[in-house]
């Protein structure tokens, strides 16, 4: 029955559109699947955004999951999303560590005061050099690593209750349920 | 006129700052206005070049960057090649092949330093793996099947055609047109 | 005037379209003469309504009504009034209003022009393009009316994106648009044909001059959006392979493939199903890229504000569409071979390869651009597609086409004749090359310019090869027919495209610089020296503007405006400095100033140059120009000649 193929062939294209429709409705589809996703988080050494005279290097980290987020005064969303890691910080499970992006000192410092500040630790990496290595393109994205320094998971946009609730809790649970 | 993103960067005259845009969940049609100005206002700031004169040594090295940055997307304006997209990343990203033209390494080892940060999505010459061998090979499949089809309706054409009983003004009264 | 008057013509229109749509239908099943009348006056009806609609909207902006929300969306007070007409079809709503009405401009011009067409297959043909207008009544009303109120109405709307404020943007979507429905004229008389039965196929020399027009104005459009990314957005190329570019292009394909499969079926009769199919497929790729633009499953600079409903309204309309006609035809296609047989070497098989390559190409640019969705759907990671993936495969494709090319008017119905090719071949070939060797020397041996300089050679030669054949042996007045002299211009122009796509790809000198007022940079064979920069003004924007002068050999050659806008909204547009010439372009776009502060001082420059890229869009308006010459042949005008009043008798009977 070949006269019937162009019929069948275009209700396979209908079919993949209205999986397209539909996949965008749950994803961003602006966001780029991350390749280092159960890889080792790429190695770095930051001086810390309140005391530039001391680092922080990816060692310095290791024996400890935490939360690495990134953050800009410059990006409006991070003001969306700072609410939320405020209120969350505490129950989080994990140590929240902010990383600031290109951004200068004097600016974070301010956008921090005004906004509040609910990071355990805070570095800043003032060209972006190293979030490049981190595969980060905009801000907010925040990372999850565990204690042996691997990224389980990456978020790219703000962290809204609804992902916190559906995706971050849930990632964090799990990690934290394996043996060390 | 480019898709929404929700997501910030800084931008000179920072064009985003003048709209305010509150929620990070897809665009539910309320929304959508707010979204679609927003888009109006960043399409615009993004449609200055990306022009930055860097210290080539010679001009052969120059096409060499505009061909690699060519090829490659800005994971930010993801509608436009590295070497067009004025986003800060992508001037980041510029300046660090660069760097990295500058250490000697070849076309190959950039691309794959660029694929490990920011997955396959950054090359617009999409790879040759098992993933790809359908778009790669698929063309040819549809050639070779076309092709077989025809070659089938040639040999039929040659056998049996039949007349047909075309009512009306022949074509066939001698001339070819 | 209320905008609300629209709304409501356009709910009238919706109701004609119905009445359009279905009763002519039934009547032609009936055999019901006073149900089949009712298409033409329905179809008028209908126009009249979407008319007065789009004269609303354009009385809107013109009035600067910002209590319609599409006018404060697009427009503001300082908006000039040719860009506030524009501005009508500058985003989603108004541009369906431009579709809707450009539909009704060919239904109109279809009701006029086919008086002498057999009734029954008129009022079919009319029904279809009304169930086609009803699909797009009913989406406009539903789901994006551009007649929406924004209360409280604001003092001043926001503005019309920047890049969409130029005079090639403001002509290309409605050239395109007139492209894309046109492809619904020959998709009405295929399904009308596939209704009636008809084992004839008679209708098909009705439906060629259409055809050959449609595709004429899509190439128009394809061209005058090229050639305004290339002024207009900086980057000095005039072609990305962006998803909408390809949903534009595919249909232009496939329609490519359509006039050429028309000229074999009216002429020998043959391959019938195949140009049916085409036919179909040429206006629901026309469908699928508005599908495409609107419903946001695509990464593109083109597309609209998505909308998940929009996205599953307008697959819906594509499902019955397509999905009906295909089924139809599965039905109803002629399943004998029908028309004259031909041989191997013959017309009909290099006009047959040529159209299996047209519909690989496009199945090809299907593909690519589908693929990133595939790759989500089967979670194969995020893939990009681009310009090296269609870039590398389109050419290949399409070279067994240049390459027989020539052949193809040599070549007789149904049976070739072998010296006359072996002629050609010989003085075709060693044109192109004698040529190519020359050309080596200018192009310092870059392979690129030099193919581009012998396909060139190779098509023109052959074109010229024939026009003289003609010219010899048949007597003056009949040498030129239309439907030849078309063709013969579109080949040409399919020489001079290629011309200038490879020798500008491959000639063009590109850099990026720093420029000091008074310094001059060597690009190319100019010299181009910064004057420096000034603050100046327009309607709706202020400006930082250089002047640069170009010399070649101390020569002068162009003083040149390159200018960095910032609009009323603060958003910043780069004007670039084209200086247009027949062989070459130089083009210059303003970067940023050295010092931020000082734009009286040094500032980066992007300077190019580009030889033979205006040859692009020449060819491409010459395969516009063979289109239309095919289309006036006066051949397709119908004459009440004995044998067509016999065909109507024929069909009437039948029917």
């Amino acid at each position: 029955m070949n006269r019937l193929l162009p019929f069948i062939g275009f209700m396979l294209l209908v079919a993949l559109f209205g999986f397209g429709i539909w996949w965008n409705t749950r994803h961003d589809p602006n966001a780029i699947p991350t390749p280092l996703l159960n890889k080792p988080a790429p190695a770095f050494n930051l001086p810390k955004l309140y005391e530039p005279a001391q680092t922080v290097s990816k060692a310095d980290l290791l024996g400890q999951p935490y939360l690495l987020n990134v953050f800009a005064s410059w990006c409006i969303e991070c003001g969306v999303e700072h609410p939320v890691l405020e209120a969350a910080a505490p129950t989080l499970g994990v140590k929240l560590v902010g990383y600031n992006y290109k951004d200068a000192p004097a600016d974070a410092k301010g956008w921090l005061a005004a906004h509040g500040n609910p990071y355990a630790l805070l570095i800043a990496d003032e060209s972006g050099q190293t979030a490049l290595d981190f595969g980060v393109y905009g801000a907010p994205e925040s990372f999850l690593i565990d204690a042996k320094g691997v990224i389980r998971y990456k978020h790219i946009g703000p962290i809204t209750p609804d992902v916190l609730a559906t995706k971050l809790k849930p990632a964090i649970a799990a990690m934290l349920k394996e043996a060390p | 006129m480019i898709r929404f993103n929700h997501r910030g960067s800084p931008l000179a005259g920072d064009a985003l700052a003048m709209k305010n845009i509150t929620t990070g969940a897809s665009p539910a049609s309320g929304l959508l206005r707010v979204i679609f100005m927003a888009m109006l206002v960043f399409a615009g700031a993004v449609h200055a070049q990306a022009i930055e004169p860097m210290p080539f040594a010679n001009h052969a090295q120059e096409l060499r960057f505009q061909h690699l940055t060519q090829q490659l997307r800005c994971p930010m304006c993801q509608n436009e090649t590295l070497a067009d997209s004025n986003a800060p990343i992508a001037r980041d990203l510029r300046n660090q092949i660069f760097k990295l033209m500058q250490q000697g390494r070849s076309d190959d080892e950039i691309r794959q330093y660029l694929v490990a940060r920011y997955s396959d999505y950054i090359l617009y010459n999409p790879p040759l793996k098992a993933g790809t061998v359908l778009l790669w090979f698929g063309p040819l499949l549809i050639l070779l099947g076309g092709g077989g089809v025809v070659l089938v309706a040639l040999r039929k054409r040659r056998r049996d055609g039949v007349e047909a009983t075309t009512v009306g003004e022949s074509a066939d009264n001698g001339e070819d047109w | 005037m209320t905008p609300e008057l629209g709304q409501l013509a356009l709910i009238l229109a919706l109701l004609l379209a119905l009445a359009q749509g279905i009763l002519p239908l039934i009547g032609a099943w009936r055999g019901n003469r006073a149900l089949m009348a009712v298409a033409r006056p329905a179809a008028a009806g209908q126009a009249v309504f979407v008319t007065f609609a789009f004269g609303i909207l354009v009385w809107a902006f013109l009035h600067f009504d910002f209590s319609v929300q599409y006018v404060a969306d697009n427009s503001n007070l300082e908006l000039p009034w040719y860009y506030r007409i524009a501005a009508v079809w500058g985003a989603h709503e108004g541009s369906l209003l431009l579709w809707i009405l450009i539909l009704n401009v060919w239904t109109v011009a279809l009701a006029a022009f086919s008086q002498k067409l057999p009734e029954v297959f008129a009022s079919r043909v009319l029904a279809v393009m009304g169930l086609i207008a009803v699909g797009f009544l009913a989406f406009i009303i539903f789901t994006s009316n551009p007649f929406g109120r924004l209360l409280p109405m604001p003092g001043d709307g926001a503005d019309l994106n920047p890049v969409l404020q130029d005079p090639g943007m403001t002509f290309h979507p409605p050239v395109l648009y007139t492209g894309y429905v046109g492809f619904s004229v020959a998709f009405a008389f295929a399904i009308a044909g596939l209704l009636g039965g008809e084992l004839e196929q008679a209708w098909v020399r009705w439906a060629r001059p259409w055809t050959n027009v449609a595709w004429a104005f899509l190439t128009l459009g394809i061209v005058a959006g090229s050639w305004w990314a290339y002024a207009e957005l900086g980057w000095g190329g005039w072609w990305f392979w962006d998803p909408v570019e390809n949903a534009s292009f595919m249909p232009w394909l496939v329609g490519l493939g359509l006039i050429h499969a028309q000229a074999i079926t009216e002429k020998r009769g043959s391959l019938r199903a195949w140009t049916i199919l085409l036919s179909i497929f040429a206006f629901s790729l026309s469908l699928l890229g508005t599908f495409l633009v609107r419903s946001g499953v695509l990464t593109s600079v083109h597309a609209f504000a998505s909308d998940p409903r929009r996205g599953v309204f307008i697959l819906a309309f594509l499902t019955i569409v397509v999905g009906g006609s295909l089924l139809l035809y599965a039905l109803r296609a002629p399943r004998v071979a029908g028309g004259k047989a031909f041989q191997l070497l013959s017309r009909e098989t290099v006009l047959l390869i040529g159209n299996l390559m047209f519909a690989v190409a496009a199945a090809m640019v299907l593909l690519g651009t589908l693929f990133p969705l595939v790759g989500d759907a089967l979670n194969l990671g995020r893939i990009s597609v681009g310009p090296p993936y269609f870039g590398f495969l389109f050419p290949l494709l399409m070279l067994p086409v240049v390459l027989l090319l020539p052949f193809g008017p040599f070549l007789r119905w149904g049976k070739g004749e072998s010296p006359m090719l072996r002629q050609v071949l010989l003085r075709a070939g060693i044109a192109a090359v004698a040529c190519a060797i020359v050309a080596a020397f200018f192009v310092d041996g870059k392979l690129k310019a030099i193919a581009g300089v012998a396909a060139l050679v190779w098509l023109a030669v052959g074109v010229l090869l024939y026009a003289i054949k003609r010219w010899r042996e048949v007597p003056r007045g009949r040498r030129y027919p239309a439907e030849m002299a078309g063709m013969l211009l579109a080949h040409l122009g399919v020489g001079v495209f290629i011309a200038g796509v490879l020798l500008s790809e491959s000639l063009s000198v590109t850099s990026d610089v720093r420029m000091a007022p008074g310094q001059t940079q060597h690009i190319g064979s100019y010299d181009f020296r910064f004057d420096g920069a000034h603050r100046t003004t327009g309607p709706n924007w202020k400006a930082d503007q250089g002047v640069v002068t170009v010399t070649r050999d101390g020569k002068p050659v162009a003083v040149m405006h390159p200018q960095k806008r910032t609009y009323l909204r603060g958003q910043v547009q780069t004007e670039s400095a084209v200086d247009a010439g027949i062989f070459r372009d130089l083009y210059v776009a303003l970067g940023e100033p050295m010092d931020a502060g000082n734009i009286e001082g040094a500032w980066s420059l992007r300077l190019y140059t580009k030889p033979f890229v205006r040859w692009i869009w020449g060819g491409g308006l010459l395969m516009m120009l063979g289109g239309f010459t095919c289309a006036a042949d006066k051949r397709f005008r119908l004459k009440r000649t004995a044998a067509v009043r016999e065909d109507l008798v024929l069909q009437e009977t039948r029917a």
